[in-house]
């Protein structure tokens, strides 16, 4: 890497990460003194989806209810709560559709299963084509005297008229 | 000419498959909590602060929860709504009033005090219903919001039907229409109240 480039790619990740300080600090006043806690914080909420803007999980959201919900994760760990306690707690309130990553059961079979039953249907597609064209090139054969003549006279018959 | 209309019927497929996506309610997220039993609170009521009400005073009748707040812009196009069914309907309606001072953006809460809140919240909420009528039996204090966390509210308004066993039957989010409450809501509370 040349000097220029490693400045440029310096500057930028300094810019990126005064403005993410920056962010976190003015919305979030409570600023947890362990380290780890704060970790798991963002680890979890990275996992939900904010119900009010809803392509946006709780950490990136900056909707009420997502800064309640951060809250309450925050006091969660704060009394003990193991990851699995806190995921529940927002699924037996939210459903599922709290979970990026829904979980596999029946209603969900079709969203897991479904790629690779469209992937193996492709495949079955594409062998059962290629099996075809092979017997149809295995067909081909070159032709006969009789009917080269045929196709002489009538590619003849064609230029006369 | 016979592969053709398999391409054309995997199009058509997919076209109708994308029209139903497109008239789906993406808000219309399914609640976990419908036949489950009603999450316990123990909130002051607003119009005696100094008492209680949680779901366990409502056990034995079916009743409605309605989630509501005077910063909330649907629930005013709601109002009307709830007002007529309390004029016509003989089931006690609860308002669960949502995060009144928190929720409305316009005030700094690190500089105001938790007797403070109480306080604006209580006359808000007061003035709200005297200008716009009174359908409530009762409307419950919910300051910050953290009972609403337990009914998985994420878009005030919201509306939960509880039966005589205590158990959530019905949950609408969003404000209820004459054709909601007349086609879903009515005709469950005739069946509950069997």
């Amino acid at each position: 890497m040349n000097l220029r480039s490693l400045s440029i790619t310096l500057v930028f990740a300094i810019f990126m990460g005064s403005t993410a300080a920056i962010a976190s600090s003015t919305t979030e006043a409570a600023i947890a003194a362990d380290p780890v806690a704060e970790k798991r914080l963002q680890h979890l909420s990275e996992e939900l989806r904010c119900l009010v803007c809803q392509n946006q999980n709780i950490a990136d959201s900056n909707a009420e209810l997502a800064q309640d919900l951060r809250r309450e994760i925050r006091g969660m760990i704060q009394t003990g709560k193991t990851d699995k306690e806190i995921i529940d707690f927002m699924v037996t309130r939210y459903g599922d559709f709290v979970l990026y990553r829904p979980p596999v059961k029946g209603i969900t079979l079709l969203l897991w299963g479904g790629p690779i039953a469209l992937l193996l249907l492709g495949l079955f597609a594409l062998q059962r084509y290629l099996r075809q064209r092979a017997r149809r090139m295995a067909e081909d054969r070159p032709l006969s005297a009789a009917e080269a003549g045929r196709a002489d006279a009538l590619l003849k018959e064609g230029d006369t008229k | 000419m016979n592969r053709y209309y398999w391409i054309l019927g995997g199009f058509a497929a997919l076209v109708a498959l994308l029209a139903i996506g497109l008239g789906l309610n993406p808000r219309d997220v399914p609640s976990p909590l419908v036949g489950k039993p009603a999450p316990t609170f123990n909130l002051p009521i607003l119009a005696t602060p100094d008492k209680t009400l949680g779901p366990k005073d409502m056990q034995g009748k079916v009743w409605l929860l309605n989630v509501w707040a005077s910063w909330c812009v649907s629930c005013r196009a709601e109002h009307p709504v709830l007002v007529d069914f309390s004029k016509k309907v003989d089931v006690p309606l609860i308002g669960l009033n949502y995060k009144e001072v928190r929720g409305d953006g316009g005030f700094d809460m690190s500089k105001m005090s938790a007797e403070d809140e109480k306080k604006l919240a209580f006359q808000r909420a007061n003035t709200w219903l005297t200008q716009h009528g009174d359908p409530y039996k009762l409307t419950v204090m919910d300051l910050d919001g953290r009972v609403g966390i337990d009914y998985g509210v994420y878009g005030v308004p919201e509306t939960y039907v509880i039966d005589k066993a205590g158990i959530i039957r019905m949950k609408h989010t969003g404000p209820i229409s004459p054709d909601v409450l007349g086609n879903k809501i009515m005709p469950l509370l005739a069946e509950l109240n069997k």
